[in-house]
């Protein structure tokens, strides 16, 4: 957003006029409230943030202007907030709430949306936090890959299915000149962390907490159990978040594997990315592993963006 | 009016959201509703599970699509990506209207996610409606635009907010969806008599309406959507369709959402107020 006039519009009298206006509010609105969930008393050029805000906005007998600004600034951290922890249970569980609040925070005001839909909220959330590892200190490694696999969760959930490649065409496509896509859903991960795992312990737990919230007395019984799911150690995994019959799945593939959908991915012929599996990997295997993926659907015509897989 | 070329001369009844924690009792139990109101961008997606459910509800139900970020009154140009998945999605739905909300969110591609209310202004009502004209235009089919309720008023105002709204549909010849939950919300929130904003819109365009509950505060009333309809807005609703005609109808509960049936139920009390309505025409 470009910033704001010094002061509102007095009147809006043109378009120009109310894009100055419509600046106005919005850069109040996106500021980052203060640590009661108030607005900042002061301005960007630091005056009283009372006066700036009686400069455009009524009182009424009940509420200053102050405070009927507050309350949509509060109302969309709260939103945002919200769809933040809906989207990162994980990453919110590996770094505890207040560590979470200050990461969203912060990324929310370097990165506000730019979407039409919050589901894209999270998309440069894994960048953020490498871009300022002090919030994630000493877990920034862990939160990024965190970061990384929700948003592929994301995209697996509601991505572009094209149109799968038929088996025909790829037994009369020479390997030397075959070249296959990876469907837009499927997100190719190498991690440090097994992840994935990592996830699925926090939903069930999420999972029995939620149960536990309708079962009097067994609450408190839960949440001692099930406090804190442990985090990962380290241990190299590889894996693709996608969908099957529009459900959420996590597969873990051999690191050959990876190799070869990766390479299929930065666009080399299907015999180039079975030569990058490396060697002592057998034939038969290979086949296998073509098998699944075709059955799971996840080939597709390349398209004009190559895919990369994040590691 | 029951049927007017603002909602496509159609004659929808009594409707409900569409919301997540219903789908199973919805496509299990098949329940008999007369249409249900999605909010758009919750399938403006390329693929998964959002338009799989959404076309198997499209099998059996009609569906009117609501949007919430489309932003008429922002001063930046209709968003390109999201005008061309509205569409897909219209052809997709085969609604016979669309609806999104006199406000504004956005400014140089920032979204705030919210409904913020616009200075009521005739320049703001201009742009307002010239970007009005231009996504109807583009989605080629009828648009209401409906009323928000709000929290603050502005000093550049040069007008009543029900003025605004006149302003607006008049200048876009667009429909209205009256929400007159908003309208009592912002009524209690500024001060103004909503029966005032009810008499003075244009009757003949109002293509749909809203009723909802809210939630009281010590100094406001938030809209809140998770409450059933309280007494003074059905009696606002009754004022509403004496003047409008029976008009299709929408309850939404967007948060604390009850069961199918209770949400239903409530729906269904608008029935009262309707045959009150048609008794007092005979």
């Amino acid at each position: 957003m470009k910033p704001p006039p010094k002061h509102p519009p007095s009147r809006v009298a043109s378009t120009a006029d109310l894009r100055a206006f419509q600046r106005m509010m919005a850069s109040a609105i996106v500021r980052p409230l203060t640590a009661d969930d108030g607005l900042q008393p002061l301005w960007t050029d630091g005056r009283p943030m009372d006066k700036v805000a009686a400069e455009f906005i009524k009182p009424n007998d009940r509420l200053t202007s102050f405070e009927r600004l507050q309350l949509y600034s509060r109302m969309y951290w709260f939103r945002l907030f919200d769809a933040i922890r809906d989207d990162c249970p994980g990453l919110l569980a590996a770094l505890g709430e207040r560590a979470f609040g200050r990461l969203a925070q912060a990324y929310l005001a370097q990165y506000p949306s730019r979407s039409f839909t919050l589901r894209d909220l999270c998309s440069r959330l894994e960048r953020f936090i490498l871009e300022e590892p002090r919030l994630t200190a000493p877990r920034t490694a862990l939160a990024s890959e965190i970061a990384r696999f929700e948003w592929a969760q994301t995209v697996a959930f509601d991505g572009e299915a094209r149109p799968v490649i038929a088996a025909a065409r790829l037994a009369r496509t020479p390997p030397s000149r075959l070249r296959l896509g990876l469907q837009p859903y499927v997100t190719l991960l190498s991690l440090r962390h097994p992840i994935d795992t990592y996830v699925i312990a926090v939903k069930r737990r999420d999972a029995l907490r939620s149960e536990a919230s309708n079962t009097p007395g067994a609450q408190a019984v839960v949440h001692r159990a099930f406090r804190r799911a442990a985090l990962p150690r380290p241990r190299r995994t590889h894996v693709a978040v996608h969908r099957h019959n529009n459900r959420l799945f996590y597969k873990r593939l051999d690191p050959a594997a990876f190799r070869i959908l990766e390479a299929l991915g930065r666009g080399c012929t299907l015999s180039r990315a079975i030569a990058a599996a490396g060697p002592g990997v057998r034939p038969g295997q290979v086949k296998a592993w073509f098998a699944s993926w075709m059955a799971l659907g996840w080939f597709c015509a390349p398209g004009n963006k190559r895919r990369r897989a994040a590691s | 009016m029951p049927a007017n070329r603002f909602n496509g001369h159609s004659d929808y009844g009594i409707g409900i959201g569409l919301r997540v924690p219903h789908y199973r009792h919805i496509l299990s139990k098949k329940p008999v509703v007369d249409w249900f109101e999605i909010i758009s961008e919750n399938f403006m997606v390329e693929g998964g599970r959002p338009l799989e459910l959404l076309d198997k509800i499209l099998e059996q139900y009609r569906v009117v699509q609501h949007g919430v970020s489309m932003y008429f009154g922002s001063a930046d140009k209709p968003d390109r990506t999201h005008l061309k998945r509205l569409k897909a999605l219209v052809k997709r739905t085969r609604t016979p209207w669309l609806s999104d909300h006199l406000c504004w969110g956005s400014v140089d591609g920032t979204y705030t996610h919210d409904l913020l209310p616009m200075p009521y202004t005739f320049a703001a009502a201009r742009r307002t409606a010239e970007k009005i004209r231009q996504i109807r235009d583009y989605v080629e089919v009828p648009v209401c635009v409906e009323n928000v309720s709000s929290y603050a008023e502005f000093h550049a105002s040069e007008m009543t907010e029900w003025e605004f709204l006149t302003e607006v549909v008049e200048l876009a010849d667009c429909g209205i969806l009256l929400d007159v939950n908003n309208i009592y919300v912002s009524s209690k929130n500024h001060g103004f008599n909503p029966y005032d904003y009810v008499n003075n819109v244009p009757h003949h365009r109002v293509g749909q309406m809203h009723i909802a509950g809210h939630t009281k505060f010590e100094k406001y009333i938030l809209d809140t959507h998770d409450h059933p309809v309280l007494d003074p807005v059905w009696k606002l609703y009754a004022h509403a369709t004496r003047l409008c005609g029976i008009t299709a109808t929408l309850l939404e509960w967007d948060d604390r959402i009850p069961s199918f049936d209770e949400v239903h139920n409530e729906a269904l009390k608008a029935n009262e107020f309707i045959d009150g309505a048609k008794k007092a025409a005979v």
